[in-house]
């Protein structure tokens, strides 16, 4: 299973380094998605995979004990999955907008702010 | 109980933030409000400093949740400085929109975004967890992202295009980082990992993993060669926001790195060290050969912003107890005098209508207060004596000399005439020259009415004063510097008061 998800994320983030490099930007957001969805499944399989042993404290004993599934990094999974989403949500609405405004999808076109004035 | 004046520096903005929400149609009542928190942040900040001082290192478990497992804010002395100067930077940047926001940017939330950058801000310096810290940092950075695009004006779309981006990236380094961290260490509580790190079996993923931080830090304070976004992005919004974010936005990547490469990572140093300094010394040169070439008057500073980065990451690079110091005096110095090179860059626009240097010129004739309100901060940027700028400079560069990084610290030292050179550009062709003519349209300066250049100037003046305070002052202030950069190279320091007595 570790090496399956191992796969998939390196899958994930080859794919969205690749739509990154693009020039239009709607390849560029689904990089940026895809390489958020990476991260998250990266801490997932880092957190170490245990099946079906749940953090739960067994009866007559105060403390957890043997092998047991983490759940911080779900935790924190759940936390960067809220805090990408929104962000992302912020990033469409901008790349639609800058397309209705500049009339372009080709980020090759948007280099004024990094030429000096013309003369 | 002093220990929760902590909580303070993120909660004023907070409160004020969404109390403005609810006053959506009366700006009036907003901007009071905006005003009103400013001041209590900077009084809250300047006890936070006090007490830090008087009484060592603060530290809250937040909800009670014994550390390592809750989330801790803790605040040392780098920290309590680092959040006084951002709330005198948030209370001149507040009185300097009063004066220069449009009515428009102002009724689509323009203040409460303000104050949620600040919490973001704040929330990333007295954080003691590297995942808070993450969040912090995403706090932080959607407030930033509005603000730049607020207006929608096409070269701001353009700019903010190049920023989200590369900042979504880096973040997603982050997050990335921080997993595998988690899943080495089993904690991300700043202090246990200042503790485990060293006695992990896998010190070669632990150096992959502080390259990421680096680079994702890297990225958030413009160090070479992730520093390509600054200049495209921080000439476009309004000055007010170009200020604060040239104030203080890279400074957090700045604090972020030496927060990891001190207390974290302390005994990974070496190798990061040495990759620091060489991106060090590349920052400051393309930074200000960068600023050499602009005729812009915002984005010259931009590109200023990127080489004095490198002078703080040179006095990291060097990790010696004065070349820290002197980083740490170098931030404040910083942050101040940069802050106000950008508040003045916005009265010249109202005076002569441009940003363009070519176009513009006569301010020194017409206003020669303004000329010498220009050369405090300007002439501190360059290091002449007695101003703040040049005891930054002479620190980081003694200890250069004393660390026998000869080449590097050379490169320091003509970086700093260049500095010189591209603050006598500006002064010759926007303050001495004649303005040319025809003139620009649009000299909106006369127009203005008492109370407004009153808030327009009243920043100018604060930080002009802090930076000569800072220059006549400097033994006092550098001994704080030199107290927290012990405090820093010190784990058990940091280790102690978070965790309490465990070994």
């Amino acid at each position: 299973m570790t090496l399956l998800l191992a796969i998939v994320t390196g899958s994930l983030y080859a794919a969205g380094i690749f739509l990154i490099l693009r020039r239009n930007m709607v390849k560029v957001i689904f990089g940026l998605i895809l390489l958020g969805h990476a991260a998250n499944l990266l801490i997932f399989t880092v957190g170490r995979l245990t099946k079906g042993i749940p953090a739960f404290v067994p009866e007559g004993s105060d403390m957890l004990t043997g092998r047991f599934a983490d759940p911080l990094p779900q935790a924190l999974i759940l936390t960067a999955i809220v805090i990408g989403f929104g962000v992302q949500a912020f990033t469409i609405v901008l790349f639609k907008r800058t397309w209705l405004t500049l009339g372009t999808e080709d980020l090759d076109m948007m280099k004024t702010t990094d030429e000096p004035p013309k003369e | 109980m002093v220990n929760q004046i902590l909580v303070f520096p993120i909660l004023f903005p907070l409160l004020s933030a969404i109390t403005m929400l609810f006053f959506r149609r009366s700006v009036a009542i907003q901007r009071i409000i905006s005003i009103l928190s400013s001041f209590l942040l900077l009084a809250a900040a300047g006890w936070l400093l006090a007490a830090v001082i008087s009484g060592g290192m603060l530290t809250v478990q937040v909800g009670g949740w014994r550390a390592p497992f809750g989330i801790t804010l803790a605040a040392d002395l780098l920290s309590a400085v680092m959040v006084a100067a951002s709330a005198l930077i948030g209370l001149t940047t507040v009185l300097y929109s009063l004066a220069t926001i449009d009515r428009e940017r102002e009724r689509f939330f323009y203040y409460p975004l303000l104050q949620f950058l600040m919490m973001g801000i704040n929330g990333a310096f007295l954080t003691g967890d590297v995942f808070n810290l993450y969040v912090w940092f995403e706090v932080m950075l959607i407030s930033s992202f509005v603000l730049l695009v607020l207006g929608g004006t096409p070269v701001q779309l353009e700019g903010a295009i190049k920023y989200v981006t590369i900042n979504l990236l880096s973040s997603s380094v982050f997050l990335a980082a921080a997993g595998i961290l988690y899943g080495m260490a089993g904690t991300l509580n700043m202090a246990d990992l200042a503790r485990i790190t060293p006695h992990l079996p896998q010190q070669n993923l632990l150096t992959v993993v502080s390259v990421l931080f680096m680079i994702t830090f890297g990225v958030k304070a413009a160090v070479f060669p992730l520093f390509f976004w600054l200049p495209a992005s921080y000439h476009t919004p309004p000055v007010a926001v170009s200020a604060i974010f040239a104030g203080l936005l890279t400074k957090v990547g700045v604090y972020a790195l030496i927060r990891f490469f001190t207390t974290i990572f302390s005994h990974e140093a070496v190798f990061i060290d040495e990759v620091l300094l060489a991106a060090s010394a590349l920052t400051m040169l393309s930074g200000v050969l960068g600023a050499a070439a602009q005729y812009d008057f915002r984005r010259l500073l931009s590109f200023h912003i990127i080489s004095q980065i490198g002078y703080m990451i040179f006095g990291l690079a060097l990790h010696s107890p004065l070349a820290i110091a002197g980083a740490l005096f170098y931030i404040v110095h910083n942050i101040i005098a940069k802050t106000n090179l950008f508040y003045i860059s916005g009265i010249v626009e109202r005076i002569t209508g441009t940003y363009d240097l070519k176009k513009a010129g006569g301010v020194y004739a017409g206003h020669p207060v303004i000329g010498m309100l220009f050369l405090i901060p300007a002439l501190a940027l360059a290091g002449i004596p007695p101003l703040s700028g040049f005891w930054a400079k002479f620190v980081i560069i003694k200890a250069g000399f004393q660390a026998g990084e000869y080449a590097v610290t050379g490169i320091a030292l003509l970086v700093g005439l260049l500095t010189l050179f591209s603050m006598m550009k500006i002064w010759n062709e926007a303050f001495l020259k004649d303005l040319p003519q025809p003139q620009v349209e649009g000299n909106r300066y006369e127009t203005m009415g008492f109370g407004r250049r009153l808030l327009f100037f009243s920043p100018v003046v604060v930080l002009g004063l802090v930076t000569v305070l800072l220059g006549v002052f400097f033994e006092p202030v550098f001994r704080l510097a030199e107290t927290a950069a012990a405090q820093l190279l010190d784990t058990q320091a940091y280790i102690t008061p978070v965790l309490g007595r465990v070994k």
